[in-house]
């Protein structure tokens, strides 16, 4: 893992001192909100429905055993003893005082973490596979080229100020875990006669026009990638809209010129810029590299695993939804779900986040990732450790069997938190999860995505059951999308109809998943082949069976 | 003719603690909708606002927002104002774990 240079931790703390002092001036009168809000959000610094919120960066969501304690001992200390891990591998807290920010990011910067960027028209976070340098099916760990990402965006003086905000996510696999294709510039790792490069996607993005990325180029060698995406940036800054802030993002700039135009420009601006870069890009690529280097993995029999997973039925079950294979032989990558039934999607309290820091210490060559579907990963554990791990996992209430099922929802805070909201998101991934707890085996993989607004934070648009919350004159309502896929075959979901009442959505869920479950060839078809199979009509016509006997009655 | 005027409270967030406070009658800003004044007429609405406006060291995000009188005192008009009040629903946090509402 990477760890910060003395150049990093500078950096941060002469920025943590400014950010402290710009405090002091808001609270003296000597800043008004408008001249701090600017401020306050380049440091993370959001003010939300019920208190200000603080959103940290997990770079590509890997961490380490002492930043995860770190973050417990933050929500501990300044915040409800609890934090909310979110669909851009970020971790929000959600109460604290405009007062102690400033000694929360003194705390994060000890670890090597921070808040930049995660507002504003900027680079955000760069996000990763959350399986990545594990994954079986991965070319190669896509990080080094995040961080390498990371380290070139962050404080970038050219793209501080861009037409609006801009999200990059990167894969080194060909199964797309990282919705590359919903983000400004998606990633993808590929191999030309055994040369590494990458897929540039651009354009994609969910929000109020949601679009699927399409491709710039097909390969850009490793080697020319930084000065590429820089091209692509430099270009986005020159001709991106900012006359309108809903036009403003790059896919309504690729919508608008075209995109063999916008594969002109960049064209254009890439061979400008690319002898203005040495190659000390690619010197800084090779440490990383090494940084990122696989742990040393053990070799011991697995027996322990296969016994547990024969007299054990609770074990079993866990091991068949939670774990992911491992490149490594008699390793597994081990998600563990913060999805139990009635919980709040992707909340982990001080205790949580403290035993899953010590069990990574323990079993998982200290290595912690958090994923966009809002749950941790140990991506590295001996499976001879799996039983030992399981039993720790349950007593904390953590060993949740639902990876991938109707339970695991991604769901935004909606307007339970977040003052951009016009519908709650939570309770109704709580009662799903609750009400379809005793059939979720039966039904399989499924993934629903909750948004409370059209922002799109829950990324309701390419789930396989996608809800959007709106606010129809005074009352909440839900809209249903189906057959939307955010992996590599990604597409959107087609809106169902009409919206429902908030206590009519479960209902009106219900009779989609029974419609699904008497539609279906087996239970080898999940939701989301059984609806390309049979098109919308009959899950629509389940949708609304209710209101259609209605209306002939 | 005057345009009709919705019956509102005042209301903002603290600067310090980020949570949600409203004007009360006596002039001091409570952290209970029950205590917070009920505007009937958009004139002394307006003034009520202009004067927190003027207030940029204590107060964030000053805006009127709708109410109705209740028994207890106003009460609010939309969900979202329901929830400002009271807190989020998944976690008895913020007013309802304070008994401000």
């Amino acid at each position: 893992m990477y760890a910060y240079s003395e150049f990093d931790h500078a950096f941060l703390k002469t920025r943590n001192a400014q950010f402290r002092a710009q405090v002091a001036r808001r609270l003296s009168g000597a800043l008004t909100e408008d001249e701090f809000k600017p401020l306050r959000l380049m440091n993370g610094l959001y003010l939300q429905l019920h208190a200000y919120m603080l959103r940290v960066a997990i770079p590509y969501g890997t961490l380490n055993s002492v930043q995860m304690r770190q973050l417990a001992y933050i929500a501990q200390r300044w915040d409800k003893g609890y934090g909310h891990f979110t669909t851009r591998q970020n971790i929000q807290f959600n109460w604290p005082r405009l007062q102690d920010v400033p000694d929360m990011l003194d705390a994060l910067a000890e670890v090597g973490l921070h808040a930049i960027q995660t507002s504003g028209n900027c680079v955000r976070n760069v996000t990763a596979d959350h399986f990545a340098g594990a994954a079986a099916d991965e070319i190669a760990d896509p990080r080094p080229v995040a961080e390498l990402l990371r380290q070139w965006s962050t404080d970038h003086p050219e793209f501080q100020f861009l037409p609006r905000k801009f999200k990059i996510a990167i894969t080194g696999s060909p199964n797309d875990r990282a919705v590359t294709r919903a983000h400004d510039i998606g990633l993808r790792m590929v191999l030309q006669q055994g040369q590494r490069g990458f897929e540039v996607i651009v354009g994609g993005g969910l929000g109020r026009t949601p679009v699927i990325g399409k491709v710039l180029a097909e390969f850009i060698p490793e080697r020319d990638l930084l000065p590429y995406i820089e091209a692509i940036l430099s270009t986005y800054n020159s001709f991106g809209r900012r006359d309108n802030k809903y036009k403003a993002r790059i896919k309504i700039m690729v919508n608008e010129l075209g995109m063999d135009e916008v594969r002109a420009r960049v064209a254009r601006r890439f061979e400008s810029l690319r002898a203005e870069w040495s190659g000390a890009d690619q010197a800084v690529l090779d440490d990383l590299r090494r940084a990122f280097a696989p742990p040393a993995f053990r070799v011991a029999p697995t027996d322990a695993f296969t016994a547990a997973y024969q007299r054990d039925p609770v074990f079993r079950a866990f091991a068949d939804t939670n774990l992911a294979a491992h490149w490594q032989d008699g390793y597994a990558i081990v998600t563990i779900s913060l999805k139990a039934h009635g919980a709040t999607p992707g909340d982990a309290t001080a205790d949580q986040m403290r035993l899953m820091a010590d069990l990574a210490e323990r079993y998982g060559h200290d290595e912690l990732r958090i994923s966009h579907e809002q749950n941790v990963i140990l991506p590295h554990v001996h499976k001879s450790d799996l039983p030992a791990l399981h039993s720790a996992l349950k007593a904390a209430g953590l060993a949740t069997a639902n990876v991938g099922l109707i339970s695991d929802i991604i769901a935004c805070p909606g307007m339970d938190y977040c003052a951009l909201a016009t519908a709650r998101s939570i309770p109704i991934a709580q009662e799903i999860a609750q009400r379809f707890q005793a059939r979720e085996a039966e039904i399989g993989g499924m993934k629903i995505k909750i948004s409370g607004c059209i922002n799109a934070c829950g990324h309701h648009h390419v789930g396989h059951i996608g809800i959007l919350g709106l606010d129809r004159a005074g009352v909440e309502n839900y809209q249903i999308t189906l057959g939307g896929d955010a992996t590599q075959t990604a597409a959107l979901g087609e809106r169902a109809g009409p919206g429902f009442a908030y206590d009519q959505i479960i209902p009106a869920l219900e009779r989609l998943v029974e419609a699904y479950l008497a539609l279906r060839l087996g239970p080898q078809e999940d939701f989301l082949a059984a609806f390309r199979r049979l098109g919308a009509q009959p899950f629509k016509a389940a949708l609304y069976e209710t209101e259609g006997q209605a209306n002939a009655a | 003719m005057t345009e009709r005027f919705t019956p509102s409270v005042l209301t903002a967030n603290d600067l310090l603690e980020g949570d949600v406070v409203y004007l009360a009658s006596s002039g001091h800003w409570t952290r209970r909708l029950q205590e917070a004044q009920l505007f009937t007429d958009g004139e002394s609405a307006s003034t009520a606002l202009a004067q927190a406006q003027a207030q940029p060291d204590r107060l964030v995000g000053v805006y009127l927002a709708a109410a109705r009188p209740g028994p207890n005192g106003p009460e609010p008009t939309h969900f979202r104002e329901a929830f400002r009040a009271r807190g989020p629903s998944n976690y008895s946090h913020g007013k309802q774990a304070e008994g401000l509402c």
